[in-house]
């Protein structure tokens, strides 16, 4: 549509593209994201055993030192160029996991360093993970309201 | 009447042109001036390397035609980034007047119609026109960090890393056959898709407005042409595009190509095809070009569309208006 005519979208066209639209492959995604996301949680565990049998760590402490294995884990691989290979072909399977946080939080970290580690590097780290910060503790705060009621 | 008749047809005297390794793993690898190795074409930064790529095209392109930077009237430039930075700065390079202009991917044609109006009606007698993109500023500009681990969806295209640029010249100056003989500019069109992984649906309509309104200026048919080479489209876009103009009488099956569908051979994350202005600047300035100077091909209407959003219209969930500028180049 041109002109002032815009508003009058053209509902008709906007149905014939999604016609066109690839269809979401739901089921291979699922799959992939149990299969990757199930890795990394095994990797988790892995060193949570290592942790709790070598070190003799326990409760908080354990938990702490295998989130942070794992945070380490998804930083260096996004350093690497490689965590994003394997997101491309995983489904959801390493967003969800604190790796997939790690990474969004040091993706944009490496791809602005070049305006400055101030403004660059700073500012933009936490364009990809502010809103689930945000998000994250508004929805925390409100279960905690609820819960305090109950 | 939008189109305008370049009575005294402008000339393509040479082009210049240097593409990323991906793309030049494809149809275009053989053409192309400067293949690069590395996509950061030396430079510390993205933006810097996109600059470094248009400002070789545009060297080239005057090397190319043997002249020297004194000759050159007027660079006509534009690019993808924010405030067309790449074009500003590779234009510092030049001692030479600039016009900077954007219409996103649609820019390549866009500089060739201006650069033969200006021609044809006698201001300047030697015009560059240039534009690029890079995949990795574009990316960073309007979607993702490279390195965050999403997934790209089907309908998504690959910003070409390349750039191009054409010397064009008064008639009188040159003996090249490749001359520019009309252009219609285009009207913002707006079939209200919103989704920005969608460029191809949101330029079709825009490419078809632009290539009927040419065909009916001209009273040409489209078997009049050897080839109507899109920019951007991409496989999905171009079938719309197709669909579009089949509704409206008009048969584009054997003659239409488009930039984008054919840069790359889709074997990772291409899915539709290329995209960015640097697409159509890196696909006729050396493949198409190349034929048109063996006489391969003799009539080309080159359609180059581009999507006019930022981010800021598509966060505000605008839909996005679409541009597509024509120019009709022939043996002569």
């Amino acid at each position: 549509m041109t002109g002032k005519n815009r508003e009058n979208y053209n509902k008709n066209y906007i149905a014939y593209v999604n016609s066109f639209d690839p269809p979401t492959q739901h089921f291979k995604n699922c799959f992939r994201a149990f299969m990757v996301g199930g890795l990394i949680c095994c990797i988790g565990q892995f060193f949570r055993g290592l942790y709790e049998h070598a070190l003799g760590l326990s409760g908080d402490e354990l938990a702490s030192a295998v989130s942070i294995t794992l945070i380490f884990l998804g930083t260096l691989l996004t350093g690497l160029g490689v965590y994003d290979r394997i997101g491309r072909n995983a489904g959801a399977g390493s967003i969800v996991p604190i790796t997939g946080f790690a990474n969004s939080v040091a993706s944009p970290a490496i791809e602005f360093k070049t305006e400055g580690l101030v403004y660059g590097l700073a500012a933009k780290m936490f364009v990809v993970a502010g809103p689930i910060i945000v998000y994250g503790v508004l929805a925390g705060t409100i279960v905690g309201i609820i819960y305090l009621f109950l | 009447m939008q189109t305008i008749f370049f009575k005294n047809k402008p000339r393509i005297v040479a082009t210049g042109t240097v593409a990323g390794p991906k793309e030049c793993a494809g149809v275009v690898g053989k053409y192309v001036d400067k293949t690069l190795t590395d996509d950061m074409f030396g430079e510390s930064t993205y933006e810097k390397a996109e600059c470094k790529m248009l400002s070789y095209a545009i060297s080239r392109a005057i090397e190319n035609a043997g002249a020297t930077e004194e000759d050159v009237d007027l660079l006509i430039s534009g690019d993808l980034l924010n405030q067309i930075i790449s074009a500003s700065f590779a234009a510092r390079d030049f001692d030479v007047p600039f016009l900077g202009v954007y219409g996103a991917c649609s820019t390549l044609a866009e500089a060739f119609a201006l650069a033969g109006a200006l021609i044809d009606g006698g201001y300047a007698k030697r015009i560059v026109g240039a534009t690029g993109s890079h995949f990795s500023s574009a990316e960073r500009q309007y979607r993702y960090p490279l390195e965050l681990g999403n997934t790209r969806p089907p309908q998504a295209q690959w910003t070409v890393t390349g750039a191009g640029g054409a010397f064009i010249a008064d008639m009188g100056v040159s003996n090249s056959q490749i001359a520019l003989t009309s252009a219609t500019f285009g009207r913002v069109v707006d079939f209200g898709i919103t989704d920005v992984n969608n460029m191809g649906a949101a330029m079709a309509p825009a490419a078809a407005d632009t290539v009927l309104r040419h065909l009916r200026d001209t009273g040409r048919r489209a078997e009049d042409y050897d080839l109507i080479l899109t920019g951007d489209l991409g496989a999905l876009g171009s079938r719309i595009f197709k669909d579009l103009v089949w509704e409206k009488g008009v048969d584009l099956q054997k003659n239409h190509v488009d930039c984008g569908e054919i840069i790359y051979k889709v074997i990772e994350d291409e899915f539709q095809g290329g995209s960015g202005a640097g697409c159509s600047a890196v696909v006729f300035n050396s493949y198409v070009y190349d034929k048109l100077k063996k006489g391969e091909l003799n009539r080309v209407l080159l359609a180059a569309t581009g999507a006019l959003l930022s981010t800021v219209s598509s966060g505000q969930g605008e839909s996005i208006p679409c541009i597509c500028h024509a120019v009709s180049i022939e043996n002569v």
